[in-house]
């Protein structure tokens, strides 16, 4: 076999460039014409079968629920971003210790963290973490399924994260180093006031993305039948007969709720990564 | 022996004149394999100005960066002030609040301000007060006559600029020996006129200065000695005029040969 049926090229799929190619207004315009049209064929099928109310009055009975739902994705990408950001910048900085016994290891549990599959890393979060939780005194507290789902999504992003803050620290120039050792800086004194500061700028926009990436990764909590925005979707769609023509409103919501709320924070990754680009 | 300031603020007891501030004996260094000072040894007295010059490769930079324990030496001993900077146990903030260093790529805070970068060090190492330090970075800046650059960023500023900026951030640390480490390659022919007119001033009102430098010219002018350095020695060294007029060695004549 010479020819190859397709080529993937990596490249592409990176995160920085996934959404800058992506990024345009016609691509949102184009999503909300296809959803109205979408809208119409369905409201049309429903009116054909006159027995049931049309899939569009069902998908407006039901948008609070789902609209609920979607409140829990947003404080589990909330959550699990607080979490991943303050745990991944300790285990970034660990990543830079001169010291061999905390570097090695922080390197090996961030290289764990990144480069397994989210999905694997969430059934053993959900499966390692005990339902509840013995207190002293005999009394048990359960252990909610979203609490569980939400560190099982910060830990990716925080392996992300640390390999984040340790590129930026690398790319510093080392005359920085080297003129605040100069001044008596010490290495932690020239971290925190020198070197640090002057990650931020460079880490931001990588941090933005990975914040979209695990808000669009939330609705894989309803495996695990956690009430987020997809779960309540089907389960709309199910208590309203499980009718074939709910399925593309439904799921077309869905897409413009998570759409609507990415689009510009892509956007504005994509314009601080120009800014930033042009005063360095 | 008189002992090295313990004070975190500016009251010291001033080195006495007879004895060399800066002493080198016998110093070594390699890199890996490669050995860039084989034995150097040379006294600096203070209120010295001494030029090191030598082809590039020479250890140079190394040498001056040994000096304020930037690189760290294999062998021999280096005091400033009577302080021994090849020691395990040494000091490093004693040390480096006596040796001040700028160097050929400016390496100013690129986001903090002029007068910001002047005031980093003082404020947050000394732990000085933070207006009199204000005070006097800002005189410092005049003295490198960069009035009213004080709130520019270091990307605003021309290489000459920033170069000046690093003198006075340096000088803010309030340095008895200053080290230049080629502070003038970088910059733009027209630029280098003004950072060594800073130095020379720096020069006249008495501090110690080592420098590494290409500049001739500018070496013969202001250098109370002159040492040249190949292949990790000093060749040659003495005052400008007899250095620059009667070079003994062959080598050092070959040298001067090139780049007079």
């Amino acid at each position: 076999m010479t020819k190859r049926a397709f080529r993937l090229e990596t490249e592409q799929f990176s995160q920085e460039r996934f959404f800058c190619r992506f990024v345009d207004w016609r691509v949102g315009a184009g999503l909300l014409v296809a959803f109205a049209l979408s809208m119409a064929m369905a409201s049309a099928q429903g009116a054909a079968q006159q027995a049931a109310p049309s899939p569009l009055a069902t998908l407006v009975i039901w948008m609070p629920f789902i609209l609920k739902g979607f409140a829990l994705n947003l404080v589990i990408s909330f959550l699990a971003m607080a979490i991943a950001t303050v745990l991944g910048i300790g285990l970034g900085l660990m990543q830079i210790s001169l010291i061999w016994l905390v570097r090695a290891p922080s390197r090996f549990v961030t290289h764990l963290l990144r480069n397994s599959p989210w999905l694997v890393i969430l059934f053993v979060i959900m499966l390692l973490l005990p339902v509840d939780i013995r207190l002293p005194g005999n009394q048990r507290v359960m252990f909610p399924d979203w609490i569980k789902v939400t560190i099982a999504f910060a830990l990716p992003v925080m392996g992300n994260i640390s390999e984040i803050l340790r590129g930026a620290v690398n790319s510093i120039p080392t005359g920085q180093w080297e003129s605040a050792e100069g001044l008596a800086f010490t290495r932690s004194q020239a971290l925190r006031w020198i070197i640090l500061p002057q990650c931020i700028r460079r880490a931001i926009p990588p941090w933005m993305n990975w914040y979209a990436l695990l808000t669009l990764s939330t609705p894989m909590a309803s495996i695990f039948s956690i009430h987020e925005a997809v779960s309540n979707a089907q389960a709309g769609m199910e208590a309203a007969g499980a009718r074939p023509g709910l399925l593309i409103p439904f799921y077309l919501f869905l897409l413009c709720l998570f759409f609507i709320y990415i689009y510009p924070i892509a956007v504005w990754t994509r314009k601080l990564e120009r800014k930033y680009a042009v005063g360095s | 022996m008189p002992s090295a300031p313990k004070s975190r603020t500016g009251d010291y007891r001033p080195w006495p004149d007879d004895k060399p501030i800066v002493s080198l004996n016998d110093v070594h260094k390699s890199y890996g394999m490669v050995e860039v000072l084989k034995g150097i040894s040379l006294d600096v007295k203070k209120g010295e100005v001494i030029c090191i010059i030598g082809p590039s490769g020479s250890g140079k930079s190394t040498l001056i960066r040994c000096i304020n324990g930037l690189t760290p030496i294999q062998k021999g001993s280096i005091t400033v002030e009577g302080q021994e900077v090849n020691d395990p146990k040494l000091d490093k903030l004693s040390l480096r609040r006596k040796v001040g260093i700028v160097f050929q790529q400016f390496n100013l805070f690129p986001h903090k301000t002029a007068l910001q970068n002047v005031m980093m060090a003082p404020v947050l190492i000394l732990r000085e007060p933070k207006a009199e330090v204000e005070q006097r970075a800002r005189a410092l800046i005049s003295k490198v006559r960069l009035t009213g650059k004080e709130d520019v960023y270091p990307g605003h500023l021309s290489g000459g600029q920033q170069q000046r900026v690093a003198i006075a951030r340096s000088l803010a640390m309030r340095p008895d020996v200053m080290l230049f480490d080629e502070v003038t390659a970088a910059l733009d022919p027209e630029t280098v006129k003004e950072v060594l007119l800073t130095i020379k001033e720096l020069a006249a009102d008495g501090m110690t200065c080592i420098l590494v430098t290409h500049e001739m010219g500018f070496a013969r002018e202001v250098a109370d000695h002159i040492y040249f350095t190949d292949l990790g020695v000093i060749v040659e060294h003495g005052a400008p005029a007899q250095f620059f007029t009667n070079a003994k060695d062959p080598r050092t004549r070959q040298f001067l040969s090139q780049v007079l």
